[in-house]
């Protein structure tokens, strides 16, 4: 598992995942993402799952967490790429009826 | 009658590193069948999380969680069916049905959101759950492939 860190102007903070999200993989990203959304205090968090090849329900708490983290310093998360598996599984957890968190297939990565 | 063709047996630590490697096994093993890429997904996700509830609760009352075991089995039938069972010998549920509820939890604090049983469920055609309080939990998954 692996961040890129994709486009950021000071209103927005874009974190391109790749790779397997899993238990393991999640306890290591929590504090990255969490550390840059609390110094950069963006208004528009972007997660990207576009290059993720598996996702089991860790990366659901790694989502609603870091809403929360986002949320503590006012912002909205939009988390994208949520197509095959990755989009099953969110569609399943509900995330997408959550207030603050927009879900979307289309890719942040271009 | 439907007969077991192949059968795989595993015991890993309860380390979150065995996460993938179990989850990999079971499904390099499953591929044998020539399962569809979503099937094979699906199953993988499945193992994924009855191992990491392995990982996460079964042993959260050891110091150090990875002295404990996950034994896996699998048993691949001419049938298309596949059976994949995963056991602890740790802390057990006290109550299966509650713990079984979509998003119930013990987990709030470490990011868990209580969705383990719910993929299970929704990712195989059949989930088993079998646990004693203080001797460990068996959960057994029965998945039958298109022909
Ligand atoms: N092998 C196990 N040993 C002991 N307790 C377990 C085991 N598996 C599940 N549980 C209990 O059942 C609850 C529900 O499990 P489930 O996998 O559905 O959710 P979770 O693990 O809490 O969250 P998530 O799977 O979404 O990360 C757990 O919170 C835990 O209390
Ligand atoms: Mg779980």
């Amino acid at each position: 598992m692996k961040i890129l860190y994709g486009e950021n102007d000071g209103s927005t903070v874009t974190f391109c995942l790749s790779g397997e999200l899993d238990h393991h993989t999640a306890k290591k990203l929590r504090a990255e993402i969490d550390g840059e959304i609390l110094l950069s205090r963006p208004a528009v968090v972007k997660l990207d799952f576009s290059d993720v090849t598996m996702m089991d329900s860790s990366g659901i708490g790694l989502i609603l967490g870091r809403k929360q983290t986002a949320q503590s310093v006012g912002a909205t998360v939009r988390v994208s790429g949520a197509v095959g598996e990755i989009g099953k599984i969110i569609r399943l957890s509900g995330l997408e009826r959550l207030p603050g968190l927009t879900i979307t297939e289309e890719s942040e990565k271009r | 009658m439907k007969k077991a063709i192949n059968e795989l047996k595993l015991r890993l630590p309860a380390k979150s590193e065995n996460e993938a490697v179990a989850r990999a096994l079971v499904c390099s093993f499953a591929a044998t069948l020539d399962p569809t890429v979503g099937e094979l997904a699906d199953l993988r996700c499945a193992v994924s999380e009855a191992v990491t509830n392995v990982v996460v609760h079964a042993y959260r009352e050891l110091k150090d969680s990875a002295a404990g075991r996950i034994y896996i089995s699998v048993r691949l039938y001419d049938t298309r069916e596949i059976t994949v069972e995963i056991t602890d010998t740790g802390c057990g549920i006290a109550d299966v049905e509650k713990a079984r509820e979509p998003f119930f939890t013990t987990g709030k604090e470490d990011e868990r959101c209580g969705m383990g049983f719910l993929v299970m469920e929704s990712y195989t055609d059949s989930l088993t759950v079998r646990s004693k309080p203080g001797r460990g939990t068996t959960v057994i998954m029965k998945k039958k492939l298109t022909p």
